[in-house]
């Protein structure tokens, strides 16, 4: 029958996994949910997709314009915000590992560290974007820096402000949904039947991660 | 009835235990979603798949209404060569209006939205969809951006038509930006719709329903889903890239900054193309349910039928191309774009030949929604038969951007998805709302719309194979003959549509309490009463034994009423 709810014996003060009785079973509940979060996934791939086949196609155009345009970017600070959101991804990982051990204060700390380092990246790209600022690299017709001029520039730093300002938009949303999951670890909500909230909110943080990762190489490095 | 009844599971004993059961306890043991609360609130906050249906119906119908007049105005202004009711710059803005109106907020979500949202979760026997809060969200959400789009359009309009094509829409001084936000915020619907539709269809199935004996409207619907959730999301960026661009001045498709207008194109078409799938496909879902019903047979070739969806939008992304035959792409490239819109032909042509095949030998019970379905082949073939010869290159160069072009696309999408969003309601209408309408005024007005359709197109094709371009607003007197025989064709389409929207409203108020099952269907979504309950199912949940088209073949139906 499908409207009995299973009974669930969680760890104390912990929270039972809130079951809806539209689905057969809690596991059908968990998988529904998984699912609709690896769909939801794919459709923020193909958003960014569409910018990549923007990058590729002024690229194939636009060589030199685009090798310049990188070696104009900070490719310290770049390296160093790699490193903090491959860190954070890591961390955010943990957090469902604690989860799963019912272990919420252990979840906080996870995902407070991955709150922070995503504040640091958010902090670094601001530096330079206001370096950028400065120094005129804008897209399109606000573009006024002497330094480069190669036909197709104003496309490079086009593509770089929209893909990263794009990336930067998606951290904000993670930070939010993080932000949620925390404020329900530091109730001590999570357990081993209980931390599907924990791993969707993961889940999206790796893909900000991942997107992150092939906008890397592709804006500082080739 | 001369049908055999098979045991208590089956579909006849389920719907007339609910009958029966309605009957004896009165409305207040299990009371309709429709009279289960009747406070605003009850409906605004409701997460209930069939008021969300049903609230997604209302809005379609008041966009097609919309989308319809705007089409009047702009037949009416074509009347004659010159100027007859508008300036040319209200004519820009009627047909972006009409064309954005139809294709964004009535043709994508009539059939989804609407007969998805209600009748998917009963054709699998789950209580709901995966995510309820989510399917409601997915109506504020389409509503949001709707009316940002219309207010856009009211509050300076747009000129571009509803494709929005680079450089001429970066450049507009007309205010293009709150319109392209509100179609970018409808497809967030779009997706979230498509998205639970396919969580519903994996997690859901009641027991007993496997992948084969899921019915063709859910196959229909489930491919479609796939194309909502694939497409949707590049036509997001797109939108977003020409907002910066006509806001901003990015550059991205500016050729003076070395921009490319053709990779505007390429993107818009990768989702335009397969979206007209997300049109046409709950159509041919539609179609498979009432051929089968009314010709009292099992579907021909049930899995070829929904192998053939999953085909279509397969293929559906590998066919944009041949919008750019004339925009400087290689020859090679439109040759292979060429072909692959072809097969798209071949997958559709599949179905065709399983609809005639169905139909072939049927006990064939000529109803409204059947005669839908006979102008659904029609259109169906026609406007398929001329989709493979704009998919040929060499034709469509001549043809290119002329009435052709508009005649093929309005046979094959407003012909497809009318008739199939008209079959779909009075197929379901019993459904639904639990009252029956004339089934004569059915008749006379589906004859109408089908009439005034052909009336509409047909001069269009001649209009375009004679070289009349689309969207000009004077053109030479020669063309004024069909000009007008195409406008007269438009009112009797609207008429037939006027008589539908009275019959229809009449029975809601007047109507006669509809049986559990009225058409004696097979499908499962007639194994509760009508209008269903709440919870879609009342008491111990049906067991599906049959194959959702398992019709009595009609000659052996004969035997048990001579016994």
């Amino acid at each position: 029958m499908q409207s009995s709810a299973p009974v669930v014996s969680v760890p104390e003060g912990t929270q039972a996994p809130k079951f809806a009785a539209h689905f057969a079973t809690l596991d059908v509940q968990n998988h529904a949910a998984r699912l609709g979060m690896w769909l939801f996934l794919s459709t923020e791939i193909l958003l960014f997709a569409g910018l990549f086949v923007c990058y590729g196609f002024y690229r194939f155009n636009f060589p030199e314009a685009f090798a310049e345009g990188s070696r104009h970017l900070d490719l310290f600070l770049g390296t160093v915000n790699t490193i903090v959101l491959i860190t954070s991804s890591f961390t955010a990982a943990m957090a469902v590992h604690y989860a799963k051990a019912s272990k919420n204060k252990m979840v906080t700390l996870m995902i407070a560290l991955t709150l922070l380092m995503a504040l640091g990246f958010l902090v670094i790209k601001g530096f330079e974007y206001h370096h950028k600022f400065e120094q005129g690299t804008l897209p399109g017709k606000y573009y006024h820096f002497a330094g480069i001029q190669v036909p197709g520039i104003t496309l490079y730093f086009t593509v770089y402000f929209l893909s990263t300002g794009l990336h930067a938009f998606h951290v904000i949303i993670g930070m939010g949904i993080l932000a949620w999951v925390m404020s329900r670890s530091m109730k001590n909500h999570f357990n081993y039947a209980n931390f599907t909230a924990v791993e969707l909110g993961s889940m999206y943080w790796h893909l900000v991660d991942l997107v992150w990762i092939f906008l890397f190489p592709m804006l500082y490095l080739i | 009835m001369s049908l055999p009844v098979t045991g208590s599971t089956s579909p006849e004993a389920v719907a007339a235990h609910e009958g029966a059961h309605g009957d004896a306890h009165g409305e207040h043991a299990h009371p309709s979603y429709l009279t289960d609360g009747t406070t605003i609130k009850s409906w605004l906050l409701t997460v209930d798949h069939k008021r969300i249906g049903v609230m997604f119906l209302f809005f379609v119908l008041l966009f097609f209404l919309v989308g319809g007049i705007y089409a009047l105005l702009v037949r009416i202004e074509l009347l004659t060569p010159g100027p007859t009711i508008m300036d040319a710059m209200a004519y820009n803005r009627a047909f972006t209006l009409h064309g954005v109106v139809m294709v964004f907020l009535f043709m994508i979500p009539a059939i989804p939205a609407v007969f998805g949202n209600f009748m998917l979760p009963l054709m699998v026997g789950a209580k709901d969809v995966a995510f309820p809060r989510l399917n409601l969200l997915s109506l504020y959400i389409f509503l949001t951006g709707a009316s940002l789009a219309i207010w856009g359009m009211l509050h300076g309009g747009a000129d571009t038509g509803w494709t929005f094509y680079t450089p001429y829409s970066t450049q507009t001084t007309t205010t293009l930006a709150p319109i392209l936000f509100g179609v970018f915020i409808t497809g967030f619907s779009s997706i979230v719709t498509g998205l639970n539709f396919i969580v519903t269809v994996h997690t859901m199935r009641a027991p007993g329903i496997t992948w084969f004996k899921l019915p063709l409207f859910v196959w229909a619907i489930y491919a479609t889903s796939i194309i909502q959730v694939l497409a949707t999301p590049v036509i997001g960026l797109l939108l977003l890239l020409v907002i910066g661009e006509n806001v901003f001045n990015f550059g991205m498709f500016d050729p003076a900054r070395g921009g490319d207008p053709v990779l505007f194109q390429h993107l818009f078409w990768f989702y335009s193309h397969p979206a007209v799938y997300i049109m046409v496909l709950p159509t041919f879902g539609v179609m498979s349910e009432i051929v089968s019903a009314f010709s009292r047979k099992n579907i021909f070739g049930y899995r070829a039928v929904a192998y053939s969806s999953i085909g279509i939008a397969f293929v559906g992304f590998f066919a944009w191309g041949h919008h750019m035959f004339v925009s400087g792409q290689s020859t090679f490239d439109g040759a292979i774009f060429s072909v692959l819109s072809m097969l798209v032909g071949v997958f559709t042509a599949i179905k065709v030949f399983n609809w005639v095949g169905t139909v072939y030998r049927g006990a064939v019970d000529f109803k409204t929604p059947f005669a839908y379905f006979c102008g659904f082949i029609y259109f169906t073939v026609f406007g398929g038969m001329t989709g493979i010869a704009v998919a040929t290159m060499s034709l469509d160069v001549s043809w290119h951007d002329t009435y052709f072009v508009v005649a093929h696309f309005h046979f094959i999408m407003v012909g497809g998805t009318v008739m199939g969003f008209l079959a779909a309601l009075h197929y379901w209408f019993p459904k639904m709302f639990g009252k029956t309408y004339h089934d004569g005024w059915g008749l006379v007005s589906a004859a109408l719309i089908i009439l005034g359709f052909n009336f509409t197109f047909i001069p269009q094709f001649l209009l375009g194979n004679s070289g009349m371009p689309r969207r000009y607003y004077e053109y030479p007197a020669r063309f004024q003959a069909l000009h007008v025989a195409s406008t007269a064709g438009a009112t009797v389409l609207a008429l037939g549509l006027v008589i539908v929207a009275i019959y229809l409203i009449h029975s809601l108020v007047a109507g006669k309490r509809a049986a559990a099952n009225p058409w004696n269907s097979k499908g499962y979504e007639w194994m509760t009463a009508s209008p269903p309950p709440t919870h879609n199912f009342v008491g111990p949940q049906p067991v599906y034994p049959e194959e959702p088209h398992f019709y009595v073949d009609p000659k052996k139906a004969e035997a048990p009423d001579a016994v």
